[in-house]
């Protein structure tokens, strides 16, 4: 199975800016808040880095965990965004 | 029985609470550190009014300084409360104007230039606050906007970018370490101990700066509900002005309360809250306690949890290996 291009970007993003403390279980579902991977700085640098890499604007009332809070939720709602 | 918001007062044991401080106080200012009265920044509010009555209680009124440390920024009343506390207590107090020195390092520059990278126009004359989204209307991660006045009262706002906003708060910061720092001095030159003033809320939540007003020897409030530190403010006589005054942060230009820049709730909530989570009391019968649902008490009880997760680094002091193997 081919993954994601945008699964790869995010999860590249994430590993290069936070710090995972266990990054071997660490996978796409993973929460972000949950494992304290990120606080509420890393959902700003987030949607910042989103909204540059895909030329989205993120309405504040998208920044809800449904969206932001792993790397599936945030590929599934650029994914969204995009179409 | 069902959770009651008074459960956490003191009730008629606010009198023996005073006095339980002011002996640790003795003991440790005097007994540990050596340190013969206390220093601490006067702001007009319930906080540093109820410390400084403490100390004032515990050493005597000749043994405590407090200090006036206002800026360009401060609020309007805040300079008469502190004066007018002082006064009542009959303590001494030196008056600092702190603006040149915030000046001087850049305070006000590096954050006007932050904000301008978002509000060109951002000048003179404008004011700002950075303001929270209500954790009550919706599950919206908690993010800053950016919010300023003209000088002719036109309001704007933005979200702030990381960059802006860690740069905003990083230079306001400059108030809390400057007031610590002529703390510091003020101590040392009369071989006092600073008082630090932070309640358990602003403790435990971590609402301070790291080497600024989180900064102190002795902090005598740090186990009290605010609840609670009204109570002791109306068992030692503060005057009715002072504990009537809603709780500011008193560090923006704009007016700002305490709940649009830290908390989830006011304070009379979160003194419940928090209470209700160390005690295990379930979120539904917060809700009823408080008239809000059980989904909101539960997003205040993740944020209660996230504040925490922050505080640790607030509140870590330096760490140091241990010495290589021989």
């Amino acid at each position: 199975m081919i993954d994601d291009p945008v699964k790869l970007r995010l999860r590249a993003f994430v590993a290069k800016n936070f710090h995972l403390p266990d990054p071997d279980s660490f996978d796409d579902m993973t929460s972000f808040i949950d494992r304290g991977v990120i606080d509420s700085t890393g959902v700003l640098e987030l949607v910042t880095f989103v909204e540059a890499e895909y030329g989205l604007a993120v309405a504040d009332d998208e920044i809800v965990p449904a969206n932001f809070d792993s790397i599936s939720a945030l590929a599934g709602f650029v994914a969204r965004k995009r179409s | 029985m069902a959770f009651r918001t008074d459960q956490l007062l003191l009730g008629d044991r606010a009198d023996a609470e005073i006095e339980r401080i002011c002996a640790w106080l003795r003991d440790t200012v005097l007994g540990t550190l050596k340190r013969r009265g206390a220093v601490l920044g006067l702001s007009g509010g319930i906080d540093s009014s109820v410390v400084a009555a403490l100390c004032a209680r515990a050493f005597g009124p000749d043994k405590v300084v407090g200090l006036f440390m206002n800026e360009a920024e401060s609020a309007d009343d805040t300079a008469r409360l502190s004066r007018l506390l002082a006064t009542h207590l009959g303590i001494a107090t030196v008056d600092e104007d702190i603006s040149p020195l915030l000046a001087a390092a850049g305070c006000y520059a590096r954050r006007d230039q932050a904000i301008r990278t978002l509000i060109p126009r951002y000048g003179a004359g404008w004011k700002c606050k950075i303001v929270l989204p209500s954790l009550l209307d919706s599950d919206r991660y908690r993010i800053f906007t950016l919010v300023v006045r003209s000088p002719d009262g036109e309001d704007l706002s933005a979200r702030m970018p990381p960059a802006v906003y860690l740069q905003v708060v990083a230079a306001t910061s400059f108030k809390q370490r400057t007031r610590k720092m002529l703390e510091y001095f003020h101590a040392d030159r009369l071989l006092y101990a600073v008082a630090g003033t932070p309640n358990l809320l602003e403790y435990d939540q971590g609402f301070f700066v790291k080497n600024g007003d989180g900064a102190a020897d002795v902090k005598p409030i740090a186990h009290l509900y605010k609840a609670q530190v009204y109570e002791l403010a109306a068992a030692l006589g503060v005057p009715g002005e002072i504990r009537a005054r809603p709780p500011t942060t008193d560090t923006y230009s704009l007016p700002q309360s305490q709940e649009e820049f830290y908390f989830s709730l006011p304070y009379q909530g979160m003194d419940a809250c928090l209470y209700a989570k160390d005690h295990g009391v379930p979120a539904a019968e917060v809700a009823g306690a408080l008239g809000l649902t059980v989904e909101q008490i539960e997003r205040v009880y993740r944020d209660i949890d996230a504040k925490r997760a922050a505080a640790r680094y607030l509140h870590a002091p330096p760490f140091v290996l241990s010495p290589p193997a021989p």
